[in-house]
């Protein structure tokens, strides 16, 4: 296919057009971080740099990014392992109920928020009779982050020559040491972007979090939320969403790097 | 030399254990198939599976209005509440249409965003567009929403950006909903037709023009049904997100309510869990009814 | 191959349905009254508004948790919720010796046995909360003290100056004559609300005979409800929490509807707003702090109960939160000497044109026995129907 001029230069604009859609709310955050008025009144009345002080001596606001870091790896992790090999399952072998196993990878995230939030809510407390806690969380977000990982591996392995593995099998190597050197190794990237998505899924996550986190389990997202009704402090939420979505480069920084490297 | 092979040979006499399994395992598919989905499998039925059914259960129950303890004796009143009361149907309708509108917008959106990215713009520039779409994702939802808040005030931005064009903001309400929905949710719907088109290869759309097709007959014939899969993976976020949610509602939805809001307000609130499953029943179903139109697509391997 | 796929998913139904049958939370049982204390736990958990136990972690200047962990030893998590229904539903995980509730809600505690009585003795800080508060439906059954007061407020009339002319004195404006402000009228988001409409009615429709806006059968309820509808069609948002309040009337997305002292507080004198607690009387909230029938650290609870009420800790919290404190002492401990003033704080005859906020019961709260009232479930309901 080959595109004409005018049609890439429609594209263009119309990408144009879209991202600066999808920073002008960016930049009201940005300059509420620095708005004078405490209920974050549009236009600012006047600016000041208050906020970002607060911010940075609030130990509250720390406390929860460091929670809800824990919560993110954690879960990651869980959905790293549970999801490879589901994916390593799939793609290799067609057996009986392999669509049930497909739809019960997706339908945590499929299914609304509120419904999984209730449900596991009633079930580590009801049925388990288990107390809310950090763990809790963890495992709620790990169950609805299997399918980034899942889908990540399985579109990689998808493409990967299965004649390696059997060349690795044929000059000796065992299950373990060619899933390690032949495997892993293609699968990085993947993991890369899958595991980041995971991530992200699970450090945003408010709903299922709401009705799984225990006592004293304040991840970010919560802390934001309770800052919206707690007095004069909702500008510093800006001031946090501006610290993260500048730091998010760096993660998202390598992980572009490490498939571009791949790619290559 | 001699050193070397024995520090070579090493680590195989440590992992004798992990050999022997191995040639146990290797003339065996189904045990290995068994292990590697003895994990996940049961990870996802005992806690997933079996919450859900739970909680779909207790939609037969009933709670006492008073205190609050949950009776369990079977009665379908719960359900019969849910499919004739006419405040469901309508919440229902409305929810649902959000959820519609807001996938339909997301994927004009990114559809032709994704394949300028995919197919036009340069390895670097190609990098800095994804980081530039992944970005947001990290500004939290709430702030977003919040920040929407400020732009769709009649004294906000969009009015003042609009009203040279004699149009106004909508103002809270629904469109305030779809509105911020969509914006909320592009990243994850431009994202995997961002990926499903860096699929197609660049070399099949060259052979459909060499053999004589234009650029339309090209994407419908041959991009369209490769990158149908991950249009429908994308749909899926979208629509379920916004199916489930009850906040940005809050936020930008001026009066009304949604069907994450009967939900919440029963189970957060009055404390009637029966109720709320019977209510959450409806999300589930249009869910399973919209994953079981899609699957022959091969969506679900594409999310 | 899709019945098979069927046949392992009937299969997996199946499994988790006999996992399921097991159990659900019994009713808690009741302990007896302490008659003295013991030694102190090391921990003590809390569940309040927000902003109700502040332990300087948000605001270090903002800390009135730190003392009383310092003079008790015992360590204080809190967990702040968003709305009175969601309190009832987090208190009943059993996972929090103490509960901040509000009187929509602690009805509701005492009959499902959450809470337990309290023996006011061993709260020397008691007698000084002012004797209005004291003894009230909301924190106290058949004779029985369940709850000690916190601080509290009222659900006022809230209104843009230069839009809404001449100044209020009637809660008309959001109702009979609220089509003057089509979709720039807000009301509080809760099934309680129903109860501001019953205020209205009772000194407008007296030929409804509600005695207790919290008491209401089904005919004043459909009154209540007819009354809340007509309304919504004027409506242009609900609001719970206060930013959102804030930001309407700043910007002008509303211009008048319920509010509390804390928001018109903070309103900048740009916005141009004016209150009043209108002729009818007004809804309103005094919160009581109760401890957990089945409390893990009974001690720590009873010294909290006694701490809040001390006049310097109830100063710092009901001034950070914005509303009048329990006890007319704290009065002098305030940061800025008006607070007391502009939250009318010991001024019983407006505290009189105040109704709590009640749990409303099928058993009448006005002491009819003729008719069967409407419970919360049923306001809940109504509510839903009345947003549509």
């Amino acid at each position: 296919m080959r595109i004409s001029n005018s049609a890439k230069w429609v594209l263009g604009v119309i990408t144009g057009v879209v991202l600066l859609f999808i920073y002008l709310p960016l930049l009201v955050v940005l300059a509420n971080s620095f708005n004078a008025n405490k209920n974050m009144v549009w236009p600012p009345p006047a600016l000041t740099t208050d906020w970002w002080g607060k911010a940075f001596r609030s130990l509250g606001l720390w406390e929860a990014v460091a929670t809800s870091i824990e919560v993110a790896v954690a879960s990651t992790l869980i959905a790293l392992v549970l999801g490879t090999l589901v994916a390593m399952a799939l793609s290799r072998y067609k057996f009986f109920g392999r669509q049930v196993v497909s739809l019960l990878v997706v339908l945590p995230i499929a299914l609304p928020g509120i419904v999984t939030g209730i449900a596991l809510n009633n079930a580590f407390r009801t049925i388990l009779g288990l107390q809310l806690t950090m763990g809790t969380v963890i495992v709620a977000h790990a169950t609805f982050c299997v399918v980034t990982v899942y889908n990540n591996v399985m579109a990689r392995l998808s493409r990967m020559n299965p004649n390696l593995q059997d060349a690795s099998a044929d000059l000796g190597a065992g299950l373990w040491t060619t899933f390690r050197l032949v495997t892993f190794p293609q699968l990085r990237s993947a993991l890369f972007a899958g595991g980041l998505l995971a991530f992200g899924l699970s450090f945003d996550e408010i709903i299922v979090t709401t009705f799984t986190a225990g006592n004293g389990v304040v991840t970010l997202p919560i802390w934001i939320y309770n800052n919206m009704f707690r007095p004069g402090q909702a500008p510093v939420v800006n001031v946090v969403a501006v610290v993260l979505v500048l730091s998010s480069m760096i993660p998202i920084y390598f992980a572009q790097r490490v498939s571009a490297v791949q790619d290559a | 030399m001699a050193k070397k092979l024995g520090a070579r040979s090493r680590p195989d006499t440590g992992l004798s254990s992990a050999r022997l399994v191995s040639s146990y395992l290797f003339p065996r598919p189904k045990t290995r198939l068994a292990l590697l989905l003895a994990a996940p499998v049961t990870w996802l039925v005992l806690i997933y599976i079996v919450a859900l059914v739970a909680l779909l259960v207790t939609a037969f129950w009933s709670v006492d209005s008073f205190t609050g303890e949950i009776h369990m004796t079977w009665s379908l009143d719960n359900l019969k509440q849910v499919f004739t009361q006419a405040l469901y149907r309508t919440v229902t309708f409305r929810t649902v249409g959000i959820a519609l509108l807001v996938t339909v917008i997301d994927l004009l959106v990114a559809l032709p965003i994704a394949f300028f990215m995919a197919k036009i713009a340069k390895a670097r520039s190609q990098r800095i567009m994804v980081i530039l779409i992944l970005m947001p994702l990290w500004a939290s939802y709430l702030v977003k929403a919040y920040a929407w808040r400020s732009v769709l005030s009649h004294d906000g931005i969009l009015q003042w950006l609009l009203q040279p064009f004699g149009l106004g903001t909508p103002g809270y309400g629904l469109a305030g909903i779809v509105i911020t929905q969509a914006y909320i949710w592009l990243p994850y719907v431009i994202l995997p037709i961002f990926a499903g088109l860096e699929r197609v290869s660049n070399t099949l759309l060259e052979a459909s023009s060499d053999l004589g097709a234009k650029s339309l007959t090209t994407i419908r014939l041959v991009v369209a049904p490769l990158l149908l899969p991950a249009i429908i993976a994308a749909s899926i976020f979208s629509f379920s997100l916004t199916l489930g949610d009850y906040i940005t509602v809050n936020i930008v939805g001026g009066p009304n309510q949604m069907l994450g809001n009967l939900v919440y307000t029963n189970v957060g609130a009055a404390n009637n869990l029966p109720l709320a499953s019977a209510i959450a029943l409806v999300p589930v179903a249009i869910m399973f009814a919209y994953l079981a139109l899609v699957r022959k697509t091969g969506a679900l391997e594409n999310l | 191959m899709r019945t098979k796929a069927l046949k392992s998913a009937v299969i997996l139904v199946a499994s988790a349905l006999v996992l399921t049958a097991c159990g659900t939370a019994q009713p808690a049982a009741t302990s007896s009254m302490p008659t003295k204390l013991g030694a102190n736990e090391k921990t003590v958990s809390l569940l309040g508004w927000p902003g109700y136990a502040e332990d300087g972690s948000n605001d270090p200047a903002v800390d009135w948790v730190s003392p009383f962990e310092k003079a008790t030893g015992c360590q204080v998590t809190f967990k702040s919720y968003g709305t009175s229904d969601e309190a009832i539903s987090l208190f009943k995980t059993g996972d929090y010796d103490v509960i901040a509730a509000s009187g929509d809600a602690t009805l509701r505690l005492i009959a499902s046995g959450a809470v337990q009585e309290l023996n006011t003795k061993l709260i020397p800080s008691y007698k000084d909360v002012y004797p209005f508060l004291k003894g009230k439906a909301w924190n106290s059954a058949d004779g029985k003290v369940y709850g000690v007061p916190h601080g509290y407020g009222a659900n006022l009339l809230m209104y843009k100056k230069d839009t809404v002319k001449p100044a209020p004195t009637s809660w008309d404006v959001v109702f009979d004559k609220s089509s003057a402000y089509k979709g720039k009228v807000t009301a509080y988001d809760s099934p309680i609300y129903i109860a501001d409409a019953a205020v209205y009615l009772m000194a407008h429709n007296p030929e409804l005979g509600i005695k207790n806006p919290y008491a209401l059968d089904e005919k004043q309820l459909a009154a209540a409800v007819d009354l809340l509808k007509a309304q919504r069609a004027n409506v242009g948002e609900y609001w719970s929490d206060y930013l959102k309040e804030i930001q309407a009337f700043e910007t002008g997305d509303s211009v008048v509807g319920t509010t509390w002292q804390v928001i018109i507080n903070s309103m900048s004198a740009k916005a141009n707003v004016g209150s009043v607690l209108p002729s009818e009387g007004a809804t309103g909230w005094s919160d009581s702090w109760m401890i957990n029938s089945k409390a893990k650290s009974p001690n720590c609870a009873y010294a909290w109960l006694d701490y809040i009420d001390q006049p310097k800790a109830n100063a710092a919290a009901t001034e950070y939160f914005g509303e009048a404190p329990a006890t007319p002492a704290a009065c002098d401990f305030m940061a800025s000497k008006d607070t007391c003033a502009s939250y009318h704080a010991g001024d019983e005859a407006y505290a009189n044109k105040i109704w709590y906020w009640t749990t409303p019961i099928a058993k009448c709260l006005d002491g009819r026995t003729d008719v069967q009232c409407t419970d919360y479930a049923a306001w809940t309901s109504a509510w839903q129907e009345i947003k549509g």
